[in-house]
C-alpha cells in the first residue's frame, strides 16, 4: 500500500529511516541533517580522516546511471564513517537480462548489505527499493528520474547557510532546466520548506512544468529580471541532448538569453552567490570568469557534499540500528 | 532529564572544587615538567569545566573541545545523536601533552570514545585526565588523575553537572530510559 | 450446474433500464431466453427457482473492454480465468481489444478466441479486431472478413492511428461493412512516453506527463474524420472533464458518436500516485479531480453512456519495478459492478441509470439484443445483493491479475448468482 513520503522517511519518533525525498521531513529534520553535517565538516581535514561511527557496516553503491562525481563523494563519505563500501555500476545489462530491480535487490540483500545508495533513471526507483528493502536495510536516493537528488539539494542549502547563515529574508534564483530537473525539484523544496522568502524559477516556458507555480515558486522568463537583487544564483546543468530537440534552438541563443555573465551576475545583491550541481558547460551555463569568479561557491559545493552524506548516511544506519533492536527486543 | 532529581552542589561548592581540581593539575604539571599543555573539554559538560581550568591555570594554549558523537560504542544501540557538534582542537596534537576534561567518570566509556578520537588527530606525548566528579561503576580500566570528588551512590543513581550558569550538580534516580535518551555517564 | 429449462427467479427487485422497469416481482426464463417478468404465463412449471428476496435482478453486464491476455499473454492471465473471473462480477459479456499475440487481425485468431470462450463456458466473448494488420497503423486489416468471423468492432487499441489519412481510411472502409470504429484518443506525440497526468502532481513527482490535450486533440480530429467519413465511432476509456465536454457538443450536434469511462477514472485522481504505487499506473492517467467530476457529470448526464472495466490483469513482475518502468492497467472485471454501484451511494447517479451504463447503454453502442430483460432475449442476468458489503483485497480477486488499486476498499455489494442464457454460470452460495 502506498505511504506518505514522511511515514516512509521517518520511525514513529521521527528518526530518518531512509532519505528518499526532501519531501515530508520538514524544517527540524532538514535542520538536524544540516547540523549533522556540520559535526563531520572537521573530519575531513584530521590526520585521520576516518571515525569508527559505521564500523563493520556495508554500503552498497547501487548505480543504475553512471555519475562519477556522486558515486565517489558517496563512497568517500561512507568510507570516512568507517563502513565498508560495494560499489555497484549496474548499466541496462543485468535488467536486459531479464533480471528484475528486485532480484538484483534480493541478490544484495543475501550478501548482508545494511545500505543502498541508490541512482537510477526511473522516477520513483530509490522509493520502490526502499518499500521493498528487508527491514534494517536503509536506502538513500542518489537521484531517480526526474524526481529527487535530495543529498545534492541538501549539500546546497549547506552551501548557502555556511555563506548567508539564515534563510530567512533570501532570494534564490534557480536558473536553467527545471523540467528536467531532479536537482531543482528537491532544492525547491528544501528552500521552501528552510524558510526562504522567495525561489525564483528562470527559464524558457520549454524547460519549465506547464504549472510551474504550483511547486511553490515564482516564474521568470527574463534572466536580468530574474536574477535582479537575488542573494543565491543556482545555475542547473543543461544537458547537451536538450539542444537538439524541440526544447532548444541551440547553445548559442540559450547562452545568450540565460547564460550567467558578470553583466548578469552585477544585478543581483552584491554579496550574492553562484552556485552550480556540476559538471558545468562553460560558455552554456555561465562564463568561466563567473565560475571561477570570487562570487563562485561552486567547489566548496563538492567538499560539503562528503559531510552531507556522512549525515544521512550515519543517520540512516543509525535509526536502522535502532529498527532492528526493536526487532529482537 | 528524569523527574526525580535533586540538587546535591550549589554554583559554590562545584567552583571550590574547580579550585582544588586546578591545584591538583599545577602539581601534577610541574611534577612532570609540563609547561605548555592542551586543554581539551569534552561536550558538554567537561567544555564547561575544561573554560573555567584554563582560565584559572592561565594557560596559552587556545582550548579544544571534543564531541565524541561519532565514537560512542552505543551508536548500534542508540542511533545518531541528534545534537552533534564538530569536534575543535585549534592546534595539532603531535607530541603535545593534554589535559583531557570531563564532568564525571562513571563506566569509562565515554573516555575511552574521548582517546580514540584524539588518536585520530594525531599522537599526544601524555595525556592527563582530570574529572569533576569521580563515581563508581567503572566498565573499563580507566582512571583519572585528578578528580575534584568521590560521591558514594546507589548504582541507579546517577550524577550530573548542569550549566553552564549557575553550575550545579544534581542527583536523580534512572528510571525507564528512553531511547533517544543520550545520557552515557 | 446441469442446465434447467424453466427457471423462476422469485421476489427479487427487478431493474431493467431499457423497459423502465423497476419493482419488486419475479422473472420467468426458459430455454435460455427470458419469457417474462411479473406474473408467470399460464402453465409455465419452473424446473428451478432462485430466491432473490431483498437482491436486484438485472440484465447482466456487458464489458466493453476488457484484456483477456489470451493469446499471447497466459502468464498474466486466460480466456479462462478470466471471464470466470468476470461472472463473479455479474458479467455475461466481454469485448475484448485485439492488442494479443498474435493480434486479433485475422478471422482465423478470431476464431480461436471465441472458441476458448465457448469452451470455458462462462461469457459471451466478442473480440474487437484490429484495424490494421498486426496493428502497424498502416495496412488495413480485413475487416469484412473480421466481421464475419464475429468482430464486433475495430480498433487500433492502445496505438491509435498517428497517420490522418490511414484514420480516415480506416473509417471509411469500416464505415463500408457497417463496423464500429473503437478508439483509444491518445495522440502520441503528445503523450511522449509520459507515465502520469501532466499537472501538479507529476511535476512535483517528476514524472513524465500525457497532458490532457494527448486526449484532447485526438478526440477533436476523429471527431472532424468521423464527420468527413459518415463512420460511426466510439471513444473509449476517456479520461479528461474536457474530452467530455467536446462528447456533450457532439451529442448535440447530433453526431453518431458514443463515448466510454474506466471505472478507476470515475473514483481515483492523480493524487493517489503519491508514493508511487504502481497499481494505479494505468493509461490513460488518472487526472485531476475536476476531470473525475466531470467525467461523473457526463456518466450521469448519459454523455457517457458506457462504464467499461479496461480489465488488465498482470503478473506481480509487471508492477513489481519503479512506477514509470511498471506496466499500466488494473485487474478491475471484479470491482466494475461494485464501483459503480458506490456511485449511486455516493448520489453521482440513479440506480437504474446506473445499470443502464453496465447494460443497454454498451448493447446499443454494439447494435446487439443484449442487455435487457426483454421477454425473448437471451437470459443473461446478474442477481445481487445490495446489502452484502464486502472488501477488496488480492485473495477476494478471482481474477489472475491481483494488481488494484482498491486494495481494502469497502464494495457497497455482491453478485449472488450470474446466469448466461439460462444457465447458472456463478453462485456466491457454491463459490465459497
Amino acid at each position: 500500500m502506498s505511504r506518505s513520503n514522511a511515514e516512509l522517511q521517518l520511525d514513529e519518533a521521527g528518526r530518518l529511516l531512509h532519505f528518499l525525498t526532501i519531501d515530508g521531513l520538514g524544517k527540524e529534520m532538514l535542520t538536524e541533517i544540516l547540523d549533522t553535517a556540520e559535526g563531520f565538516t572537521g573530519v575531513s581535514e584530521r590526520t585521520i580522516k576516518k571515525v569508527p561511527l559505521c564500523r563493520g557496516k556495508v554500503v552498497a553503491n547501487l548505480f543504475f546511471e553512471t555519475s562519477t562525481r556522486t558515486r565517489t563523494t558517496f563512497e568517500l563519505a561512507a568510507k570516512r564513517l568507517s563502513a565498508d563500501v560495494l560499489n555497484l555500476n549496474i548499466s541496462a545489462s543485468a535488467t536486459s537480462k531479464g533480471e528484475t530491480l528486485l532480484d538484483t535487490l534480493r541478490n544484495l540483500e543475501a550478501m548482508h548489505v545494511d545500505m543502498f545508495v541508490v541512482r537510477h533513471a526511473s522516477t520513483g526507483a530509490a522509493h520502490f527499493i526502499a518499500q521493498h528493502a528487508d527491514r534494517g536495510v536503509g536506502v538513500i536516493n542518489a537521484g531517480d528520474g526526474r524526481h529527487a537528488h535530495p543529498t545534492q539539494a541538501m549539500l546546497d542549502m549547506f552551501t548557502i547557510r555556511r555563506h548567508k547563515r539564515e534563510f530567512v529574508g533570501l532570494r534564490v534564483a534557480i536558473v536553467g532546466d527545471i523540467l528536467h530537473s531532479r536537482v531543482a525539484r528537491s532544492q525547491i523544496l528544501a528552500l521552501n520548506s528552510l524558510g526562504v522568502s522567495e525561489v525564483r524559477v528562470v527559464a524558457p516556458r520549454t524547460l519549465l512544468p506547464a504549472d510551474a507555480r504550483s511547486l511553490g515558486v515564482h516564474v521568470y522568463h527574463d534572466m536580468d529580471e530574474g536574477i535582479r537583487d537575488v542573494d543565491v544564483i543556482i545555475m542547473l546543468r543543461l544537458q547537451k541532448e536538450r539542444m537538439k530537440g524541440a526544447l532548444l534552438p541551440s547553445e548559442h541563443e540559450y547562452f545568450s538569453l540565460f547564460g550567467l555573465t558578470e553583466r548578469r551576475l552585477a544585478l543581483a545583491d552584491s554579496e550574492a552567490i553562484v552556485m552550480h550541481p556540476g559538471p558545468i558547460n562553460r560558455g552554456v551555463e555561465m562564463d568561466s570568469q563567473v565560475a571561477d569568479g570570487s562570487k563562485s561557491v561552486i567547489l566548496q559545493q563538492v567538499s560539503y557534499g562528503i559531510a552531507i552524506r556522512m549525515a544521512v548516511i550515519s543517520m540512516v544506519i543509525g535509526t536502522q540500528n535502532l529498527r532492528m533492536q526493536d526487532v529482537a527486543v | 532529564m528524569n523527574s526525580n532529581t535533586k540538587n546535591f552542589m550549589d554554583t559554590e561548592a562545584v567552583e571550590s572544587l574547580i579550585d582544588v581540581m586546578a591545584g591538583k593539575i599545577w602539581t601534577l604539571l610541574n611534577e612532570r615538567g609540563i609547561s605548555d599543555p592542551l586543554t581539551v573539554g569534552i561536550r558538554t559538560g567537561g567544555v564547561w569545566l575544561a573554560e573555567l581550568l584554563h582560565q584559572e591555570l592561565g594557560l596559552k594554549e587556545p582550548l579544544g573541545t571534543l564531541d565524541i558523537s561519532f565514537y560512542r560504542d552505543d551508536f548500534t544501540r542508540i542511533g545518531m545523536n541528534p545534537e552533534v557538534h564538530p569536534s575543535d582542537l585549534p592546534i595539532p596534537v603531535d607530541d603535545r601533552h593534554i589535559v583531557l576534561v570531563d564532568d564525571v567518570l562513571h563506566t569509562g566509556r565515554t573516555i575511552r570514545a574521548a582517546l580514540n578520537e584524539i588518536f585520530d588527530y594525531g599522537r599526544p606525548s601524555s595525556i592527563i585526565l582530570a574529572t569533576l566528579v569521580d563515581r563508581p561503576g567503572r566498565e573499563l580500566p580507566i582512571q583519572p588523575d585528578v578528580v575534584g570528588l568521590h560521591p558514594v551512590l546507589e548504582p541507579d543513581q546517577h550524577i550530573t553537572l548542569i550549566g553552564p550558569d549557575p553550575l550545579g550538580l544534581v542527583i536523580g534516580t534512572n528510571t525507564n530510559r528512553s531511547s533517544r535518551n543520550l545520557e552515557q555517564e | 450446474m446441469k442446465k434447467k429449462k424453466n427457471i423462476s427467479i422469485l421476489g427479487g427487485r427487478v431493474i431493467d433500464p431499457a423497459n423502465d422497469i423497476d419493482r419488486v416481482t419475479d422473472l420467468h426464463i426458459t430455454s435460455g431466453k427470458i419469457l417474462a417478468v411479473g406474473e408467470s404465463p399460464e402453465g409455465f412449471q419452473p424446473d428451478h427457482t432462485i430466491d432473490a428476496t431483498g437482491q436486484v435482478v438485472c440484465p447482466g453486464i456487458i464489458d466493453l473492454c476488457a484484456h483477456l491476455r489470451e493469446p499471447g499473454a497466459e502468464h498474466k492471465a486466460t480466456i479462462a480465468s478470466e471471464t470466470a473471473a468476470a461472472t463473479s462480477g455479474g458479467i455475461t459479456t466481454l469485448c475484448c481489444p485485439p492488442d494479443t499475440h498474435p493480434v486479433i487481425d485475422t478471422p482465423a485468431v478470431t476464431g480461436q478466441i471465441r472458441h476458448k470462450a465457448r469452451k470455458a463456458g462462462f461469457c459471451r466473448l466478442l473480440p474487437q479486431g484490429a484495424v490494421t494488420h498486426d496493428l502497424d497503423g498502416s495496412r488495413l486489416s480485413e475487416m469484412a472478413a473480421l466481421k464475419s468471423a464475429g468482430c464486433v468492432a475495430v480498433t487500433n487499441a492502445y496505438t491509435p492511428l498517428a497517420n490522418t489519412l490511414v484514420q480516415r481510411r480506416a473509417m471509411e472502409y469500416a464505415a463500408t461493412f457497417g463496423l464500429l470504429t473503437i478508439i483509444r484518443p491518445e495522440d502520441q506525440y503528445l503523450s511522449n512516453h509520459g507515465c502520469a497526468h501532466e499537472g501538479r502532481v507529476a511535476d512535483r513527482m517528476g514524472l513524465l506527463g500525457i497532458p490532457e490535450a494527448a486526449e484532447t486533440v485526438a478526440v477533436a480530429r476523429d471527431l472532424a474524420l468521423a464527420e468527413t467519413t459518415g463512420a460511426v465511432i466510439h471513444f473509449q476509456t476517456l479520461s479528461s472533464a474536457s474530452a467530455a465536454r467536446t462528447m456533450a457538443w457532439a451529442k448535440r450536434e447530433g453526431r453518431r458518436v458514443s463515448a466510454d469511462v474506466a471505472i478507476h477514472q470515475l473514483h481515483l485522481t492523480e493524487m493517489d500516485l503519491e508514493g508511487f504505487d504502481s497499481n494505479f499506473h494505468v493509461r490513460p492517467p488518472l487526472r485531476t479531480d475536476t476531470d473525475r467530476d466531470g467525467l461523473r457529470d457526463a456518466v450521469a448526464n448519459n454523455v457517457i453512456q458506457v462504464i467499461c472495466s479496461d480489465h488488465q490483469p498482470h503478473e506481480a513482475d509487471a508492477k513489481a519495478a519503479p512506477f514509470p518502468d511498471t506496466e499500466p492497467g488494473i485487474s478491475g472485471l471484479e470491482t466494475l459492478l461494485p464501483l459503480t454501484l458506490k456511485l449511486v451511494e455516493q448520489d453521482v447517479m440513479d440506480l437504474s441509470s446506473a445499470i443502464a451504463r453496465l447494460t443497454c447503454g454498451p448493447a446499443e453502442i454494439l447494435g446487439l439484443p443484449l442487455g435487457t430483460l426483454s421477454p425473448g432475449r437471451a437470459a443473461d442476468i446478474c442477481i445481487y445483493d445490495p446489502e452484502q458489503r464486502w472488501f477488496v483485497g488480492a485473495d477476494a480477486l478471482l481474477s489472475r491479475g491481483k494488481n488494484t488499486p482498491f486494495q481494502g476498499w469497502e464494495m457497497p455489494a455482491r453478485v449472488t448468482h450470474t446466469l448466461l442464457k439460462g444457465r447458472l454460470v456463478y453462485s456466491l452460495a457454491i463459490n465459497e
